[in-house]
């Protein structure tokens, strides 16, 4: 048994009297030395360190974090992960499209047993099921693959060396590394991203960390990017190329949304949070080889189904709610035609169209349903289709509604830059106390969206490439 | 040895910490990272664009910019 003396040396602020600065200062060190000097009699009591610093740790470090290879490495590795991602979740998707439209119509059954009437048949399957079988299937694969690699690149601790690359970006936008960090939650999701800048020490910072999040692409608008780059850019590359066309140019929009986050918090630092750079203090805990089992399943079962439970919930009475939208006609035109039409002039402008943009509106809730949504709205005059393919969607959005490049572009962008979900925005009151702030979270992204779009869109039309 | 900010120090060298130039919060911060007086210290590598600069303090690899380690000083060892 032994005394630790440091630990229980009282503050000087307790003592009695007035320190001047000098000697306060001091006593501190003192406090500090005293208690450093008891840790490491503790440490070299019960730590044991078995030979030297491992050699490889240190080589991987040298490459992973390289003048010349560090940045490369980064965005290969971002590139790869993408493509992984896309590759890997096209064919359960597809599989698991198959089997929950099969229970569609099972359950369109049971309705027709029972003799209900077509409006709940309709706001029941066609509206809440088929929205939460829609973002099942297609949020489910990517993002289990997609959560799974980012998990092992965070368990070897690749994302602090992200962080220490790219700091010297940061500070010149007036903030710091770490908020790469917070960023890299905010790919699976921003609420998480938004939380995450807890570990940002400045407030001036934090809260420029947690306007920005959403610049980068949550888990339920990847699919989004991914089914529409898979559509125009995919088919559109050589042969045998498409899906690592179509992955690199969803690593070209995150690279996208990065310098947009860098130029916002450059703006903001220089206008509304006002303030330098302060304090960097990171610590690289060392590489080590991840242990792939426990985060796969850690992985799957605390964040892929966690998130996607979630979506689901918020899926299906939006879903219901859409359903309504579409279905309630006023003078021979559902609510749903009736408010894109209202939003025509201005979708046409930022390169989209009345549906999409309404999409987006209605989308707030949940990113995921952003997709559905339009797709509900495209269809809302026919009849329904299945669309259990990226073949079918590609036929509705080309074929029945003249989207061209730009229009996939304008909305990728438009997803991408826009304000973030319902549940990233409550985040942000809860963790910054203040509506102010979640109000501006909203409209900070929304312009710059408007903007991008905006400026895409008039440019690709003025020198008449579409 | 004449004292030299941590900043200064060439990487793959260690120093040895004399005293902190800095004062308040920030002096706190790096008295909490264990730099404090004798402590030996290891300049490990730098980020790609010159700063940060990776440390090696008490076993733990810490990067700290050229603003923070330049309040360290250190004579070389």
């Amino acid at each position: 048994m032994f005394y630790v003396s440091g630990i229980n040396t009282a503050p000087p602020e307790a003592g009695p009297g007035v320190v001047n600065e000098a000697h306060q200062l001091e006593i501190r060190d003192r406090i500090v030395k005293t208690i450093y000097r008891e840790a490491e009699a503790i440490a070299a009591r019960v730590v044991r360190q078995t030979g030297p610093h491992r050699d490889w740790e240190h080589k991987v470090d040298d490459i992973l974090t390289s003048r010349l290879l560090g940045f490369p490495i980064m965005f290969l590795l971002l590139g790869l992960a993408f493509w992984i991602t896309l590759v890997g979740a096209n064919y359960p998707s597809q599989l698991l499209a198959k089997a929950l439209f099969w229970g569609e119509e099972r359950l369109s059954e049971v309705f027709v047993r029972l003799d209900a009437p077509p409006w709940l048949h309709g706001l029941v399957v066609t509206g809440v099921y088929r929205t939460a079988a829609w973002v099942v299937s297609v949020m489910l694969p990517p993002m289990a693959i997609f959560f799974s690699i980012f998990a092992l690149l965070e368990d070897l601790g690749y994302l602090p060396r992200v962080a220490f690359n790219i700091d010297p970006l940061f500070k010149m936008a007036g903030t710091q590394g770490k908020q790469a960090l917070t960023m890299s939650m905010g790919f699976g999701c921003n609420a998480a991203g938004v939380m995450a800048c807890r570990i940002i020490e400045s407030p001036r910072e934090r809260l420029i960390a947690i306007l920005t999040n959403n610049f980068v692409p949550c888990n339920g608008r990847f699919p989004t990017l991914i089914a529409l780059t898979s559509i125009f850019v995919g088919p559109a590359a050589a042969p045998g190329f498409s899906s690592l066309a179509a992955s690199f140019t969803v690593v070209g929009l995150i690279l996208a949304g990065i310098l947009i986050t860098l130029l916002t918090s450059w703006l903001l630092s220089r206008t509304i949070l006002k303030g330098v750079p302060t304090t960097f203090t990171l610590e690289l805990p060392p590489l080590r080889l991840p242990q792939v089992g426990r985060v796969l399943v850690r992985s799957v079962l605390d964040r892929t189904l966690f998130v996607l439970a979630r979506a689901v919930t918020v899926a299906a009475p939006a879903g219901a709610v859409v359903w309504l939208l579409a279905n309630i006609s006023f003078e021979g035109q559902s609510l749903l035609a009736r408010g894109a039409g209202l939003l025509e002039p201005f979708g046409r402008a930022l390169g989209l169209d009345g549906f999409i943009l309404l999409a987006f509106i209605l989308g707030l809730p949940a990113n995921e349903i952003v997709l559905p949504i339009l797709l509900m709205g495209y269809l809302s005059a026919g009849t329904m289709v299945e669309v259990d393919s990226l073949n079918v969607l590609q036929n509705i959005l080309v074929h029945g509604h003249g989207w061209t490049w730009l229009t996939a572009l304008c909305t990728m962008l438009f997803s991408l830059l826009h304000f973030p979900c319902g549940t990233t925005l409550f985040t942000i009151q809860r963790e910054t106390k203040s509506i102010r702030w979640a109000v501006w979270a909203a409209v900070i992204p929304l312009a710059v969206a408007g903007l991008v779009c905006f400026a895409v869109a008039q440019t690709v039309r003025s020198l008449g490439l579409v | 040895m004449k004292a030299l900010p941590l900043s200064e120090l060439p990487t793959g060298q260690w120093g040895r910490v004399v005293s902190l130039k800095a004062r308040g919060m920030a002096r706190c911060r790096l008295l909490d990272l264990g730099l404090v007086p004798d402590t030996p210290v290891q300049a490990v590598r730098r980020s790609p664009l010159g700063d940060p600069t990776a440390y090696r303090i008490r076993g733990a690899l810490i990067a700290l910019r050229r603003e923070e380690a330049g309040q360290v000083l250190v004579t070389p060892l």
